[in-house]
């Protein structure tokens, strides 16, 4: 708190630079179909959730999926570092459905998923839990939905 | 969310990133990331302005046809935060007997109250409703005039949660104000609202001050750090 010698995004990037990563030693890779065969969902790591749903505890490790049809969606991260108005004039950018409905109408992709994931990117630093449990069941359930491609969207 | 990308994609899902922070994403290597170089919050660059976010989706599906990576490339437009105060007026001094954080949170009630109204729901309720919002204000100050942190009365004793719930409620009350709706391009910069709640307005300062005498009483950081964004 000794005033502001840098700029939010440029503490918080730099805050990253220097952060611990896990490591992964194999990169899977999937041989996606064409786009415009493909279904499309959205995985964000904004702790979106439903007004009318239980919100995110800090550092929480599980997820919610989100119908394609909710628009009533709060950001429920935890952290006060960065903007929380775009998001809140337009979800569209943190999570771009409406996009996705529109390139599905045009042909762009197959089809919009039923269901989209959302995570909490405020982790503990292992992400043991994400890494090994909840993640696998939250793809194995989009995959379960016919999903094909999956956006990844932070805050 | 690289940790998450590797994940999906071990699960048969093509997996596409947007990535907020480059190195992290150079270090993780998730198999297909576009690094997108905008106001933290906003990772599809510009709220309200569809063809902007069809652009940077554009980009980011066109990974999918890379030969194997990891493939990491950068959005080619840079947008930037801005940590300039939104220009929204503030309710005048109605009550004088109140701490001035206290008149000013019931006076920006009406303008929350629209904002609800119009969206159908609000973010404000972690810790707090909309009616609580001018009396934690109200602990806050007593706190930055010397009050023991530790005995003042903190709904849910979470800091975090409160004070994520006052600026919640000034900043859809502010959007009310300065009439912003998605058809309109011309939106707040990122952080905008953020510099105008915590240099312009009473509740935020009082926030800022609270945060620091906490800090000054020695309490814990989880009790006052994360009550503004760490460069404040």
């Amino acid at each position: 708190m000794s005033g502001k010698a840098v700029t939010g995004d440029v503490m918080m990037r730099r805050h990253g630079d220097d952060a611990p990563v896990p490591e992964f030693d194999h990169l899977a890779w999937v041989t996606p179909k064409p786009l415009a065969e493909a279904t499309v969902a959205i995985v964000t790591s904004a702790a979106l959730h439903r007004s009318s749903d239980e919100g995110f505890q800090p550092g929480e490790t599980e997820y919610r999926l989100l119908p394609s049809d909710a628009r009533d969606l709060v950001l429920g991260h935890w952290s006060p570092n960065f903007d929380r108005t775009g998001v809140a004039i337009d979800l569209n950018v943190v999570y771009p459905i409406d996009r996705l409905e529109e390139l599905a109408a045009n042909g762009t992709i197959g089809a919009v998923a039923p269901r989209h994931a959302s995570f909490a990117g405020n982790q503990p630093d292992d992400v043991a839990t994400v890494r090994l449990d909840s993640g696998p069941r939250a793809a194995a359930e989009l995959k379960a939905d016919g999903v094909d491609v999956a956006i990844f969207t932070p805050v | 969310m690289s940790t998450l990308a590797h994940v999906f994609e071990a699960a048969g899902i093509a997996t596409v990133t947007l990535a907020a922070t480059r190195s992290v994403a150079e270090r993780m290597g998730p198999p297909r990331a576009l690094y997108v170089p905008f106001p933290l919050g906003r990772p599809l660059g510009k709220p309200g302005d569809a063809e902007f976010q069809h652009d940077v989706l554009t980009r980011a599906f066109a990974l999918l046809d890379a030969p194997p990576g990891p493939v990491l490339e950068d959005y080619p437009v840079t947008i930037e935060a801005e940590e300039v105060p939104l220009t929204c007026s503030l309710p005048p001094r109605f009550d004088a007997s109140l701490p001035a954080a206290v008149d000013e949170a019931n006076g920006l009630r009406k303008a929350y109250d629209r904002a609800v109204a119009n969206r159908g729901f609000t973010s404000v309720g972690r810790a707090i409703g909309p009616d609580e919002v001018p009396g934690v204000l109200g602990v806050f100050h007593d706190i930055a005039q010397g009050q023991n942190w530790k005995e003042a009365v903190i709904p849910g004793k979470n800091t975090t949660a409160v004070c994520h719930d006052i600026r919640t409620y000034y900043e859809e009350a502010a959007l009310e104000l300065v009439n912003v709706d998605t058809d309109d391009a011309d939106v707040p910069a990122g952080r905008g609202a953020e510099a105008w709640y915590f240099e312009n307005t009473e509740a935020g300062k009082t926030v800022l001050a609270a945060r620091q005498a906490i800090k000054d009483q020695g309490g814990p950081v989880p009790a006052w750090f994360y009550m503004a964004p760490g460069h404040r």
